[in-house]
């Protein structure tokens, strides 16, 4: 070998090993991210192949990180649908005000990120006399209700034939047998496919991890529904599950001050929910979409 | 048949006579070796480049640690400069495969001197293309999830499903091409037809098919009615028949004013024909969905008001559409004016690079955000991408341009065997012929063409 070509050997060692350090300097902050990923998340399987015992080494785990994160002691647990439940949700347009109280009492009860104000209820101030949503406003910030104005809360629709569980490409969200769609925020990959896919502007992602005092943490957690979700991954309205699948109210429902929210199950024939359906004209939205929903909306007069 | 290759002197002398168990990994050594040499130009555009991807990965790990929130993109717009990327490098990439269908399909001679540099610029840009979504990921250490067999593939309802699919196909498939044409010189032998001309005909298909795909991601969303179009997949195409062309015209100048390639000027005639028609195809039907969306109002006008006008004073994407449909407009003009026919060549340029980035914007900002904006609710929320996004999205590029450069110089051998088996073709059968009076058009405004090799 001559000189020249060991010296370009030479240089090219140099230059691959100041390219290999200057790559380790650049991806230096992923250190601080990865110190909250343990082993046991990274190969954490599908919520529907998890045992009993795997699902609940999981939530002892969520519930540990919660301390670790938040300081606050909280209670995940797993809770299944019921046999013969699918629920519905109607609202009342002619008595709703437009006082956000639901979507106040959302962002509590779903442990949104405090800093955003995030909560899976938008209520749009509406026009009287006309339903085009591009005549509403989401972001007003007078006195309730308005003259000349009606207001329509917006909140996951559940549909029957969910656009966001088609696209998703890792099934990380899926509906229920009792109608509502959930997400394994532990399987989510973060692609925010299923938010372009909504109709509805129902989906969320978590842009960063949610930040809220122990003190205002709601402890009593589902696994599928309010637990403080990770960084990274999408959320949406779970119809409260925690709440609803042992026989409670949804928040928002109980959070209204003026009725107009109307929550059941709609396989029992005696609910509140089928006297709504059977007794007023209630339509949904957007129902030449194809999606089907089972959040049904209606005028009293 | 034409030898489409030629057989050279083996690159490696003692390639012949061992078992591919001994030469591969000799293969591998010089294929290493050739990425890594080059002159002070080549080091010099490599580190700067590195540099830049350097900076995107930086900002990549600190977006990963702070959350996307350091990102322009909100619960409204809630895809942004990463995806639009995306759109617009799978068009790259299809288009540039679909340049070899003049090759094999017309049997056009002039062709095969692109075939491997359309092979490797796919290789690339599908590289580009997984890199955008990767980084659009809010959780990338679950990307194992969408692994068929070890995660849980929502295959076939999720289009992203079958991106995955198609995307992946088409890299493996161009790897195929262009690592066994590179091979096969480094051994000296001619390439065996059976083993890449049908999977050369199998990547034009998939070439359509990773830019139909891609479309139909977008088009299948009823609620998005800007994007909820049937002309989107055929717009997607058109376009690719943009990109593709323009930027291997501009590839194949440098390549011989760099790269001591000597490319054919018909190639680049060729491609030249074929952009010059794409050019008014896609403006065509951007002006067909412009029409159907003002014409008849409602959702769909309010998008495309927003897109050209703004609406209630939130302009944010007037000046990238102008700009885009400027550029697009102004290349239709350029490619068609007689002087450019004529074979002035820095005319072609100045048309090709308008042609590039006016798609780039038009595919790209000009498509995705518009999609979000007005929300599914009718809110106006405007996306501005921020000095991370543009961090990311350059390094990224950036790399992708490395990629391209090492496969450019790992294959240089390749095309200089097939253009000296077209060269002295030519010599012999048309030696004054009329199919090179069009090329010399280019060869004038070019000066001689160099006559030195590697």
């Amino acid at each position: 070998m001559s000189e020249k070509p060991k010296r370009r050997v030479a240089l090219k060692v140099l230059g691959a090993t100041l390219g290999a350090g200057a790559f380790a300097r650049a991806m230096a902050p992923l250190a601080s991210w990865s110190k909250d990923l343990s082993m046991g998340e990274f190969l954490q399987k599908h919520y529907s192949e998890m045992t009993p015992d795997e699902m609940n080494t999981v939530m002892r785990r969520l519930e540990s990180n919660t301390k670790r994160d938040y300081g606050r002691d909280v209670n995940i647990r797993d809770i299944r649908p019921s046999e013969g439940v699918e629920f519905g949700y109607a609202l009342n347009l002619s008595v709703c005000i437009g006082c956000r109280k639901c979507a106040e009492a959302c962002h509590n009860e779903n442990n949104h990120d405090r800093r955003t104000n995030n909560s899976y209820i938008r209520v749009l101030e509406m026009e009287q006399g006309s339903f085009d949503m591009e005549k509403g406003n989401a972001t007003y910030t007078h006195a309730v209700p308005a003259a000349g104005k009606y207001y329509m809360p917006v909140q996951c629709q559940q549909c029957s034939n969910p656009p966001c569980v088609n696209v998703c490409p890792v099934q990380a969200t899926w509906k229920e047998p009792d109608g509502i769609v959930v997400v394994d925020y532990n399987w989510c990959i973060g692609c925010r496919y299923c938010e372009a896919a909504c109709p509805y502007h129902a989906r969320r992602f978590n842009w960063t991890k949610p930040e809220i005092p122990a003190e205002e943490i709601n402890p009593d957690q589902a696994y599928l529904s309010n637990r403080i979700r990770p960084q990274g991954v999408m959320e949406k309205c779970t119809f409260c599950l925690h709440r609803t699948r042992e026989g409670r109210l949804p928040a928002c429902l109980e959070a209204c001050p003026t009725g107009a929210r109307v929550f059941g199950n709609m396989l029992d024939p005696n609910s509140e929910i089928r006297w709504v359906l059977a007794n007023k004209r209630v339509f949904v939205l957007k129902e030449d979409l194809g999606t089907d929903p089972r959040f049904f909306y209606f005028f009293d007069e | 048949m034409r030898p489409l290759f030629k057989t050279l002197p083996p690159l490696d002398p003692n390639a012949e006579k061992e078992s591919p168990v001994l030469s591969y990994p000799r293969f591998l050594i010089h294929v290493i070796s050739r990425a890594t040499d080059g002159g002070f130009r080549f080091y010099a555009l490599m580190t700067l480049l590195t540099a830049v991807a350097l900076v995107g990965a930086n900002a990549w790990a600190n977006q990963l640690k702070d959350g996307m929130a350091i990102t322009g993109m909100t619960d409204h717009v809630s895809w942004g400069l990463y995806i639009a990327n995306f759109t617009f490098g799978v068009g790259l990439a299809a288009g540039a495969v679909m340049m070899v269908i003049p090759a094999y399909l017309y049997r056009s001679r002039d062709m095969y001197d692109v075939v491997i540099v359309g092979e490797i610029l796919a290789i690339a840009a599908i590289i580009v293309c997984t890199l955008f979504i990767s980084v659009d990921m809010g959780r990338p250490d679950r990307l194992w999830h969408i692994i068929p067999g070890l995660g849980r593939f929502n295959w076939p309802i999720s289009m992203l499903t079958w991106d995955v699919i198609v995307l992946n196909g088409y890299l493996v498939i161009n790897l195929h091409v262009a690592g066994y044409l590179i091979y096969m010189r480094f051994l000296g032998r001619r390439p065996d037809k059976r083993w890449y001309v049908p999977f050369v005909f199998l990547s034009i298909f998939w070439a359509v098919s990773i830019h139909t795909v891609t479309a139909f991601l977008y088009s299948g969303l009823g609620g998005r009615p800007f994007w909820n179009s049937a002309l989107l997949a055929p717009r997607f195409i058109a376009s690719a028949f943009i990109t593709g062309p323009v930027f291997v015209i501009l590839l194949l100048q440098a390549l011989r004013k760099f790269g001591n390639v000597r490319v054919g000027f018909g190639a680049i005639t060729r491609l030249y024909r074929i952009a010059k028609i794409t050019v008014l195809v896609n403006l065509f039907m951007f002006g067909s969905e412009l029409f159907t969306a003002l014409y008849s109002g409602g959702a769909h006008a309010s998008t495309v008001q927003y897109l050209f006008f703004g609406l209630h004073g939130n302009t944010a994407l007037v000046p990238w559409i102008w700009t885009g449909l400027g550029l697009n407009i102004a290349s239709a003009l350029l490619l068609h004016l007689p002087a450019t026919r004529a074979g002035n060549i820095y005319l072609l340029n100045i048309a090709c690079i308008a042609a590039f980035c006016g798609v780039w914007i038009e595919k790209g900002m000009g498509l995705i955000i518009p999609g979000f904006v007005p929300s599914t609710l009718h809110e106006i929320v405007e996306y501005q991408p921020t000095l991370t996004e543009w961090r990311i999205t350059a390094g990224v590029w950036a790399f992708g341009f490395m990629i391209l450069l090492i496969g450019l110089k790992i294959a240089q051998p390749v095309m200089t065997g097939a253009i000296r088996a077209r060269e002295e073709e030519d010599k012999e059968n048309n030696p004054e012929g009329r199919r090179r009076r069009v090329s010399e058009r280019f060869t004038e405004a070019f000066g001689a063409a160099p006559d030195k090799e590697v």
